[in-house]
């Protein structure tokens, strides 16, 4: 039990995907404009995750060396299509927030990269604890840095309001912000990383 | 289990299959969330011309009467109650924003007095133009375009000549564009009500 806490622990703090490996940036930057996208985005990218690893390890042994990358897209980009039906479907909502965002999931690094690095050379339960980690620690990067956005940009977290939107900083909501909000992250974390 | 050799066979059959699996799983996803999404796509419509337009007893979408301004699609969504032309909600659209397109599907009175407004699409800087859905009936100053009739009022916005209607701060061209929308949804339910034979003038 405790190798599999700690592959999902390994996902959140040691090998975050985003303030780690630094891996998936654009849709870091593109869908953090608030705590509600980051924690959507999050959460579809998440499930994507975890099945396509689930999968890719399961028929690892089945697929060629020199045709695994093909075969992993094709696999990731199922999950994700049929992701985007689904939320069209049920969730139109969140369809309109997130918009380009959704099918963008296939070409995020993250998933390729676990793929590759893990979910290919792993058992099932394995690859699926490691998807798990890598998917709440992608959340949770991309809800930190919607709020620091959105209570910088509009004064509101979650669409609370905290002080009056008039005194935001609307730099924070839009593209030059996330780089900036980002990059403060990024190195307050590594002073954390630094000091433990 | 060992891995499979690389051979062109191997690597053929492997990717064959799994694109073969993965397309019969698609299809399957995409006819059992089909009617689903189409659905909800008429639910949003017609909650949107519940919203903006008068009551009506119709089928608002099977009247649909569709015309062209400025090479763009006008719909006319009539509503209609025991048989007499209430108003409308017109759905229409701008390509002047600052960012794509603007969709905006607007409710008429009989006279032409704007009732109510849904914004169901733009792509305008947040924080700025993005703040249309909300800035236009908001009764603070001469912003809110709801109650009057572009008949009388001029809906440009007040910077330029003879405007009646507060731009939305820091987003002028959001703004035009999105009064554009408004000026053009009125014309399309005026040529909508002459061929009902109904004279709007005669209403006010």
């Amino acid at each position: 039990m405790s190798k599999y806490w700690k592959l999902i622990y390994n996902g959140i703090v040691p090998g975050n995907p985003v303030f780690v490996l630094l891996l998936g940036m654009c849709a870091t930057l593109g869908t953090s404009s608030s705590a509600m996208n980051g924690l959507m985005m999050g959460i579809a990218t998440a499930a994507v995750l975890v099945c396509s690893n689930a999968v890719i390890s399961a028929i690892k042994s089945l697929v060629p060396d020199k045709v695994r990358i093909p075969a992993y897209i094709v696999v990731i980009a199922s999950f994700v299509t049929a992701l985007q039906l689904v939320i069209n479907a049920y969730m139109p909502a969140l369809n309109a927030s997130l918009g380009i965002f959704i099918p963008l999931i296939v070409v995020n690094c993250i998933l390729l990269g676990r793929a590759e690095a893990f979910a290919g050379k792993n058992p099932v339960v394995d690859s699926i604890c490691d998807g798990l980690g890598c998917g709440i620690g992608f959340t949770f990067a991309l809800t930190l840095l919607g709020s620091v956005r959105e209570i910088l940009g509009t004064g509101k977290i979650f669409g609370t309001e905290i002080y009056p939107e008039d005194y935001g900083m609307l730099v924070f909501v839009l593209a030059p912000g996330a780089f900036i909000a980002l990059g403060y992250l990024i190195a307050l974390v590594n002073k954390i990383r630094k000091a433990s | 289990m060992k891995k499979l050799a690389s051979t062109l066979p191997n690597m053929i059959i492997s990717l064959g299959l799994i694109t073969v699996i993965a397309g019969a799983l698609l299809g399957a996803v995409y006819s059992a969330t089909k009617e689903p999404i189409a659905k909800m796509e008429k639910e949003q419509q017609v909650a949107a011309i519940r919203q903006v337009a008068p009551p009506f007893d119709n089928d608002p979408e099977a009247d649909l009467w569709t015309t062209e301004i400025d090479g763009l699609k006008y719909s006319v969504y009539p509503a209609v109650m025991d048989g007499k032309l209430q108003g409308a909600a017109v759905m229409g659209s701008s390509m002047n924003g600052f960012a794509g397109e603007i969709v905006v599907m607007c409710g008429f009175d009989l006279d032409g007095t704007v009732r109510n407004y849904v914004v169901l699409s733009q792509a305008e800087t947040p924080g700025l133009g993005s703040k249309m859905q909300q800035w236009f009936r908001d009764p603070a100053g001469v912003r809110s375009v709801i109650g009057k009739n572009p008949s009388k009022t001029h809906f440009y916005v007040s910077k330029d000549s003879n405007g009646e209607i507060d731009a939305i701060t820091a987003a002028t061209i959001s703004s035009r564009a999105f009064l554009e929308t408004l000026r053009h949804a009125y014309q399309a339910y005026l040529d909508y009500a002459k061929t009902q034979g109904v004279s709007v003038d005669e209403a006010k």
